[in-house]
């Protein structure tokens, strides 16, 4: 099944991207239930922050929400389509065209030059080159890091891996960013330019976010703190 | 957007990953799999270059016959052919004479005559029969013969040249009166007139062939039956369908097992794709699951992975098709078409390229790689991309491979197939057999390392110990490594014990049946050349012999279908017949009428149904004599079959006393040249008779062999070539996987050396499991081919010899190179600094 298409997101459309009713989810080895009964509505443009322990479950809170995990009960509506209800294919198109990822280990693929890494989600989505790559330029533009293009990533800081890796999460105009620790490879100066980067270009494309972080002055970027606790997501601060 | 173009990009990311990170592992694959295809291509080439001029020249020879009467070529009375000229549904009958001639001429004993009546040639053989020339009454002369072109030149002879041939143990000579153009036929061949041929050949009132076109609207198939009712004993009605696939069924079983070697040499090809796809597959594990996190299906990274291994499948075919027909050019120009079979040699044979056999050989290349490329590709996109993203769970996808219990099945049924008769001739079965047990061996390979791993015992040296708690530590990709090495090790243990044996089993043979000092021959395979009761008696009478023991040899036919089974009357005088055969079984004679005793090869027993203790009915000379097969021998030399009976048996059943081998044995004092010499001033036939020391013929026999079985090493060694291929690969692929690792070592203050050393115990280890494993299972695969594929291709048996020797040094080879491939890999691997090392998780 294919989601139909929809319109890049706006911070002035004001309804559920993302909608999450009572999510639970088992550990299958340990047996013990890390997510239960979870609820979340994610506006447009929204940036929100989870916090919680090690092993509280935010990495699988983040995979279901992507499609790459399966809840045991419970929904995940991402702008009104069920993921859950998805299959492999479909939810993996879902990601492709309305899903930004941001990694710790930033991920970005060595043997391809920063504009190729850029480029890549576009070229997915069957973009003519002749529109990704001035379209991935002005994201490493936006992102800082329009010099280094032409390297390769191997060259580079872990402070510009993970710019590129901003940049290649937004440059397919997503309507929901994930990033899960993006900062957490990363020492605080470089992770305060890189969470205030991460903020700028995730409202200036209008998409809304979610920020998997251990950091509270990481988590202060966003709009909204929850934390992750007994497998719910509670208030943390505003 | 279809499913296609996210395929297309993620290959192209793969791709360009793979080429960038490791580029001489794409070579390598690439080179595995055209080194298969070459192999598979030059084979075919050969076979059909050499097929074809076979099937050329049967065709100018037969011409447009619908039914051919073949006799034994000491042949039949010619009142055969006034019957069958005369018969109501024949429209034209030509009479003929096919005859090896013996020349009087050093370096070419024999020639190809055909002896035919150019009139009635000319109806049913125009395309031999018109390049005769105009004045066709020139061929009627007694002593006028017609060349091929390739004759002229072999023989260094031209129009009005005279060719010297022994008849009846003198010489005469043959006016060479016209060569034929060179596409008249192919191969060297002599054309006579029929009378005149009867008449200086001394096969007066003689034929041995009638070629016979039928009315109009007859069946040749009902003729054909019923003229053979009428026949002659050992003469039978023929359609030209089965002369012409006479040459083809000879040598069919040995193109048969060249074409499955090549296929070896491809499988094990596809075993390569197969472990470097499977190691590249773990190392990339992250890149594949961020393809998949972005948005790349299963299905896309399915067909990515899978047309990667097309692609290096279909470079290698590529290369593979060039370099097979550069090498079929090069032998048939320079080395023949015979590809080691002397039975086989087509003389002039010429490369015919044809687009589809190319083609077949660019898909067999292709999905050989896919089908070696297939599983890695299904376990990859079946791996969930949230795990892969994180560290560390290399090994557990492959560990939930359950493969021992399929391995056991298809071992079993591998064991099972070894039993099955053949099909058709050849040994299907076996090599269906054969695959099994190489396939269910691998399966088994994950059970057997981890057992093995297990046993083997700490050092208490760190870095043997490390070693081992690594590849304790990853069991499948040390089984997919391994696997590779198995499969090529244990099918060069079979090939190596397999030749051993056949060679071990060929000199034993040889020593049997050559105990004479001398041998001597006249005219192999020709009733005009044979040495005469007058010639015998000389032979004998030569100072210095004190003993000669002569053997007639004909060619005979048994059934229609068959090639001739080569007769042998020998002398067996006071002669125990396991003293003077290689028997293997022996019966003893019927209760009641005694009748003669015939010693029958393997091969007639295989192809007629034959045992010991039964009746044995010959057709000799146009009548059937009866004999009891005493018992079964070996004979490696005449694959079509060959029965031995007592000379004088032979005697009295045709009255024929010539001979035209003899073994000698001199006294003494005497010397072997001074009776070479003294024999042949006696004989007066010139280069005719062939006189050669036992020792020689021995060591040229050997030759032969040997050259038999150079095609044989060839293939053999490109298998070992693929697999030390092998070795590398997986050797580099692993190293480079574990870039970070070496990194940590050398962070927590491993010395570069100790982690060198490190690899190079793994790289032993390995390979020391690897070479036991593929012994035991190479000797497996050795009784297959001993006792079941040669014993159903050839027809003959041969016993099981073990070359300890050459078997322990390949194993030390392996060993060795499996050492220097880690550390070479290791060194290459550790070439980065360790903090970048350790900041890579690619």
């Amino acid at each position: 099944m294919t989601p139909a298409p929809r319109p890049p997101h706006r911070t002035s459309d004001l309804h559920a991207v993302l909608s999450i009713e009572a999510l639970r989810k088992r550990y299958r080895l340990e047996g013990a239930m890390v997510l239960d009964g979870l609820e979340l509505q994610l506006q447009a443009g929204e940036f929100i922050a989870i916090m919680g322990e090690s092993g509280a479950g935010k990495s699988t809170l983040l995979n279901i929400i992507a499609g790459l995990d399966r809840p045991d009960s419970g929904r995940v509506l991402l702008d009104g389509t069920d993921v859950g209800a998805l299959d492999d294919d479909a939810s993996t198109r879902l990601r492709r065209a309305h899903i930004g990822f941001i990694f710790q280990a930033f991920h970005v693929l060595p043997y391809l030059t920063v504009l190729q890494n850029v480029a890549l989600p576009l070229e997915l989505l069957a973009l003519e080159r002749s529109q990704r790559e001035p379209r991935a330029l002005q994201w490493l533009e936006r992102c800082g890091i329009a010099a280094l293009a032409q390297r390769y990533p191997r060259e580079l800081s872990g402070g510009e891996l993970q710019r590129i890796a901003i940049a290649r999460a937004l440059v397919h105009e997503p309507a929901l960013v994930l990033a899960d620790e993006p900062t957490g490879n990363l020492d605080a100066a470089t992770a305060a330019q890189i969470l205030a980067l991460l903020r700028q270009q995730v409202h200036a494309s209008g998409a809304s976010a979610i920020l998997i972080t251990h950091s509270l002055a990481a988590a202060h970027s966003a709009d909204r703190i929850w934390q992750l606790q007994a497998g719910r997501l509670e208030p943390l601060a505003s | 957007m279809n499913a296609w173009r996210g395929a297309w990009v993620a290959w192209r990311v793969l791709s360009l990953a793979q080429w960038r990170e490791q580029p001489l592992r794409v070579l390598t694959t690439v080179l595995a799999i055209s080194l298969g295809v070459a192999l598979g291509a030059a084979v075919y080439l050969i076979n059909t270059a050499s097929l074809m001029q076979f099937d050329q020249a049967t065709r100018r020879l037969l011409g447009d016959a619908d039914i051919i009467v073949r006799g034994p070529v000491s042949g039949f009375d010619e009142s055969v052919f006034v019957t069958l000229a005369q018969d109501r549904d024949v429209s034209v009958a030509s009479p003929v004479l096919e005859l090896d001639l013996a020349l009087a001429q050093a370096d070419h004993p024999t020639l190809k005559v055909v002896a035919l009546d150019p009139l009635r040639a000319l109806a049913l053989q125009p395309q031999l029969a018109l390049p005769l020339g105009a004045d066709i009454t020139a061929l009627f002369a007694h002593d006028a013969i017609v060349l091929s072109r390739a004759a002229a030149s072999a023989l260094g002879l031209q129009r009005s040249g005279v060719l010297s041939v022994v008849v009846d143990g003198t010489v005469r000579s043959l006016r060479v009166i016209d060569v034929l153009p060179a596409d008249a036929y192919p191969q060297a061949l002599g054309i006579m007139d029929i009378g005149a041929a009867q008449w200086s050949l001394a096969r007066l009132g003689k034929l041995n062939r009638v070629d016979l076109r039928l009315r109009p609207g007859v069946d040749p198939d009902s003729v054909r039956a019923r003229l053979g009712l009428a026949l002659p004993a050992g003469v039978f009605a023929l359609t030209p369908q089965i002369e012409r696939g006479r040459a083809a069924s000879v040598t069919r079983a040995y193109r048969v097992n060249l074409d499955v070697l090549a296929l070896v040499a491809l499988l094990t090809g596809a075993f390569l794709i197969f472990s470097t796809q499977w190691l590249s597959v773990l190392r990339r594990r992250v890149a594949l699951g961020l393809l998949r996190a972005l948005g790349v299906t299963r299905h896309e990274l399915r067909l990515a992975l899978l047309a990667e291994s097309a692609a290096s499948g279909l470079a290698g075919s590529v290369l593979g098709v060039l370099l097979g027909t550069g090498t079929a050019l090069l032998m048939l120009r320079y080395l023949g078409a015979d590809l080691g079979s002397p039975q086989y040699a087509a003389l002039g044979a010429a490369l015919r390229v044809h687009a589809v056999p190319l083609l077949c050989f660019l898909l067999i290349g292709t999905g050989a790689a896919c089908a070696g490329g297939a599983l890695p590709a299904l376990q990859a996109a079946r791996r969930a991309p949230a795990l892969a993203l994180k560290a560390g769970d290399a090994e557990q996808d492959l560990s939930r491979l359950r493969t021992t219990l399929p391995g056991l099945a298809l071992s079993a049924l591998g064991a099972l197939l070894a039993w099955l008769p053949p099909t058709g001739g050849l040994p299907i079965a076996g090599y269906l057999s054969i695959a099994a047990l190489l396939f269910g061996s691998v399966l088994l390979v994950p059970a057997v390392t981890r057992r093995a791993l297990a046993a083997i015992p700490a050092s208490g040296r760190l870095i043997f110990d490390t070693a081992l708690a690594q590849l304790r530590g990853s069991p499948a990709s040390v089984s997919v490594s391994l696997s590779s090495i198995i499969v090529s090790f244990s099918l060069m243990v079979a090939m190596a014990i397999m030749v051993h044996s056949f060679r071990a089993s060929f000199e034993l043979w040889l020593t049997k049946l050559l105990p004479s000092d001398l041998q001597l021959r006249l005219g192999e395979g020709d009733d005009s050349a044979a040495l005469t009761a007058s010639m015998q008696a000389r032979i004998g009478a030569v100072p210095g012999v004190a003993r000669v023991e002569f053997r007639r040899l004909r060619p005979i036919l048994l059934q229609a279908g068959r090639a001739p089974v080569t007769l042998i009357a020998r002398d067996m005088a006071g002669q125990r017949a396991a003293d003077a055969l290689p028997l293997l079984r022996e019966a003893p004679p019927p209760a009641g009428a005694p009748l003669p005793p015939a010693w029958i090869s393997e091969a007639v027993q295989d192809l007629y149904g034959l045992r010991p203790g039964q009746l044995l009915e010959l057709p000799l000379d146009g009548r059937i004599s009866r004999f009891f097969i005493a018992g079964i021998w070996r004979d490696y030399v005449r694959s079509a079959g060959a029965i031995v009976i007592r000379r004088q048996d032979y005697l009295s059943s045709t009255g024929d006393a010539s001979a035209n081998y003899a073994s000698i044995w001199r006294q003494p004092d005497s010397s072997e040249s001074a009776i070479e010499a003294q024999i042949r001033a006696a004989l007066g036939v010139g280069a005719a008779l062939e006189i050669i020391s036992s020792p020689e013929l021995r060591e040229r026999s050997l030759m032969a062999f040997d050259r038999a079985f150079v095609i044989t090493y060839a293939l053999e060694a490109v298998a070992v070539l693929i697999g030390l291929l092998g070795v590398s690969v997986a050797a580099s692929s692993t190293a480079l996987a574990r870039r970070a690792q070496f990194g940590m070592l050398r962070h927590i203050g491993m010395l570069r050396a100790q982690v060198l050393w490190m690899l190079a115990c793994e790289g032993v280890i390995l390979s020391a499991l690897a070479v036991l494993y593929g012994l035991l299972l190479g000797a497996l695969l050795s009784l297959i081919l001993v006792y079941v594929i040669n014993r159903q291709s050839f027809n003959w048996s041969i016993d099981l010899s073990v070359p300890w020797l050459e078997l322990a040094a390949l194993g030390a080879a392996l060993i060795a190179a499996s050492a220097l491939t880690a550390l070479w890999s290791g060194r290459a691997a550790m070439s980065q600094d360790p903090i970048r090392a350790v900041r890579e998780d690619w």
